[in-house]
């Protein structure tokens, strides 16, 4: 039976399927038991699953992630909340120095399946430190997966996968679209591929690229050029590493054309790389240089001049249109 | 006013720097096997700690961190600590991970630069050497958050040097074990140096242990000198944590008579009459002496557990020596349980590259 549910909720019942499936699921983090976490993601799991399973931790996003790693070496499954993009700095070097390296220099001997949740990007007038789209300082670490949903159907079913998978994994969700935009979603415990990029939509014309909220901005934008007979490939990336290039270079050698589009400031962001793997690869295939709509190599700001920093649909169909007149 | 909290650090020693007992002893220290023991194991980790220095010194392992000076700590952990206990050391406990179960040549073989060390079975479920500091601190919480999620009557025990106290990651493993009452227990080996910055520039508190007090957890010091202290203070702690009475903070007083690593040079910063006044207080003449004292050691048992050392180390050595290299594929192959699709390619090249005629150069 699919319940029609908000991307929070759906986060919210992945959880509560995998606790009731796998005794090893911990979930802990600042506010995450009596309170349900400061979205809500976490709500009733710790009235369900009791106080051993849902762990209101003291104030310390370092402690939160290295208390992870050694639980997940016990062979639990924590999975972690940090409570906003700002906030998990305090925490890189337990996930860079330990979790991302604890298979590989013991050589398999211990290993580190946790999950970390953030909720990240702009556009609900948070304070500062709440906003930011740092995921590409997670992209660029061997071993850290980074994954982020844009549907709630996608939040349910790649959140299990992120729980099952035995190796570390960066679950960033995208907080503009919590509860935006709910859509059906089943309970039915299977997870979705991770590694691999989603494509929304089938296209022709030129390939669009993005991930979390900015899918909202990128499927519009399509939309809309689709009544100016532009027909638009969308491909959501969701595993931000590793990278599913082989979908993009099939894609843009089909269409000779690509926009990639994401709220993270330009410069050595995810979208620089997926730009320079097709100009190593698909070069000749390419009828336009590939082209950026991305945040301002700035600091993501506080909530007054949020509107003039986040991409908008506008802004992805004056890129297609450039991208479709060069020549 | 009234005062709403008071309390104490102690000081806990029981063999002077001369081997005589400054109070009566525990009653396990009227058997001699226990502290022949210590006496054998520290006198084995010396001789080991010179060896691999003039190994470094000849290129034939990498930068290391010596234990002059830190043996007793690591013995004596080595003895109480129970086998389904689970150890997260810092860079200096090589004879810690040898006692747990971590052969000789897996931990040369970590020291010259191969993370196959650390795959040991022997090590169980122990964590491999915190490199960066007081980042044990944390991970050892988790893995007592573990035991206490499962009831199990297990202790989780992290060293870390008197530097390490500084840093934030210890600060908030010594808080979360209060909050949450944890089976851990924490050793600070104040080694009375972290580089070239002494304790004095280290924290403004007279102790280390006192950190404890703000985290609502025992904490107390002790002569990390003295192996009877040590043995006193470490099996109540882990009593304490194996019966969910929470954590412990031991502050463990010895002196680094190395350098930091073989990549330092102590003299730079520290005096030859402070080094000299600590090679007094050292922890293995002081229990020879007491072991001599009960007629419990002599010169014959000397020279003998020499020779067999000697030998012990020399098979480490040759194993460690005669270990086949890594295929250049272990580069990648254990970064995730399952090589993801937008590696192989770049392994393959790795293979090809490591190949001889490839472009890999040594």
């Amino acid at each position: 039976m699919s319940n029609s549910m908000t991307m929070v909720e759906a986060v919210n019942l992945a959880l509560h399927s995998e606790m009731q499936r796998d005794s090893s699921v911990v979930i802990l983090g600042e506010d995450v038991g009596v309170n349900g976490g400061v979205f809500r993601a976490t709500v009733g799991l710790r009235d369900e699953f009791g106080i051993k399973r849902v762990l209101d931790t003291p104030l310390a996003e370092t402690m939160i992630a290295g208390l992870s790693v050694g639980m997940a070496s016990q062979g639990l499954k924590p999975v972690a909340e940090i409570q906003f993009m700002g906030f998990i700095l305090a925490a890189m070097e337990h996930l860079i120095g330990h979790a991302a390296r604890l298979r590989h220099r013991t050589r398999g001997r211990l290993h580190c399946p946790m999950v970390l949740r953030v909720p990240f990007g702009g556009g609900i007038h948070a304070p500062e430190h709440h906003s930011e789209s740092t995921e590409a300082l997670f992209a660029h670490i061997p071993g850290l997966r980074v994954v982020i949903p844009s549907s709630p159907a996608r939040a349910y079913g790649l959140l299990l996968a992120a729980i099952r998978n035995p190796d570390p994994v960066i679950f960033m969700e995208p907080k503009r679209i919590y509860r935006l935009n709910a859509q059906p979603v089943e309970d039915s415990g299977k997870a979705l591929p991770l590694d691999t990029c989603y494509t929304l939509r089938e296209g022709a014309d030129i390939t669009l690229i993005s991930w979390g909220a900015m899918i909202k901005e990128t499927l519009e934008a399509a939309d809309t050029l689709a009544e100016q007979a532009i027909s638009c490939e969308v491909i959501d990336l969701v595993t931000l590493n590793p990278i599913d290039h082989k979908t993009i270079l099939a894609s843009v050698a089909k269409t000779g054309r690509c926009v990639i589009i994401h709220e993270a400031p330009k410069s050595c962001a995810v979208g620089a790389e997926i730009s320079a793997t097709i100009a190593e690869r698909e070069l000749l295939n390419l009828q336009a240089p590939v082209n950026r709509v991305t945040g301002y190599d700035t600091v993501m700001p506080y909530y007054r001049m949020e509107n003039h920093y986040m991409p908008n649909t506008t802004d992805i169909i004056d890129a297609v249109t450039n991208t479709l007149e060069f020549s | 006013m009234e005062t709403v909290f008071t309390a104490g650090i102690t000081y806990n020693s029981y063999l002077s720097e001369a081997g005589e007992p400054l109070q009566s002893l525990p009653n396990w220290t009227e058997q001699p096997d226990t502290l022949a023991r210590y006496y054998r194991n520290m006198v084995l980790a010396r001789q080991l700690d010179n060896k691999i220095i003039a190994l470094q010194r000849t290129g034939q392992i990498g930068t290391y961190a010596s234990q002059l000076g830190a043996e007793a700590i690591d013995i004596v952990l080595g003895e109480l600590m129970h086998s389904d206990d689970v150890l997260v050391p810092y860079y200096r406990n090589h004879a810690l991970q040898m006692l747990r179960g971590m052969s000789m040549a897996e931990m040369l073989s970590y020291w010259g630069g191969d993370e196959r060390g650390n795959a040991s079975a022997g090590a169980g479920e122990d964590f491999p050497v915190a490199v960066p500091i007081a980042t044990q601190a944390l991970h050892a919480t988790g893995v007592a958050t573990a035991f206490k999620i499962r009831n199990e009557k297990r202790a989780a025990v992290t060293i870390c040097g008197d530097g390490g106290t500084s840093k934030g990651d210890f600060m908030e493993a010594l808080n979360v074990a209060g909050a949450w009452q944890l089976p851990v227990v924490f050793v600070i080996n104040n080694n009375q140096w972290a580089i070239s910055v002494p304790r004095s520039l280290q924290c403004g508190a007279p102790t280390l242990a006192q950190k404890a007090i703000g985290a609502g957890i025992r904490g107390e010091q002790v002569d990390g000198n003295d192996v009877i202290a040590l043995h006193e203070s470490i099996s109540e702690a882990l009593k304490h944590a194996r019966e969910g009475k929470g954590a412990t903070l031991i502050e463990a007083i010895s002196y680094r008579l190395s350098d930091h690593t073989t990549a330092d040079d102590a003299t730079r910063y520290r005096s030859n009459e402070e080094l000299k006044a600590a090679w007094e207080r050292e922890p293995i003449i002081r229990l020879q002496t007491f072991l001599h004292s009960k007629g419990w050691w002599d010169e014959i048992q000397e020279t003998t557990w020499h020779n067999e050392v000697s030998q012990i180390i020399q098979q480490g050595l040759d194993e460690y020596l005669q270990r086949p290299a890594q295929p250049a594929s272990d580069l990648i192959d254990y970064l995730y349980a399952t090589l993801p699709n937008a590696l192989k390619e770049q392994r393959e090249r790795l293979i090809r590259n490591a190949k001889p005629g490839g472009n890999h150069h040594e």
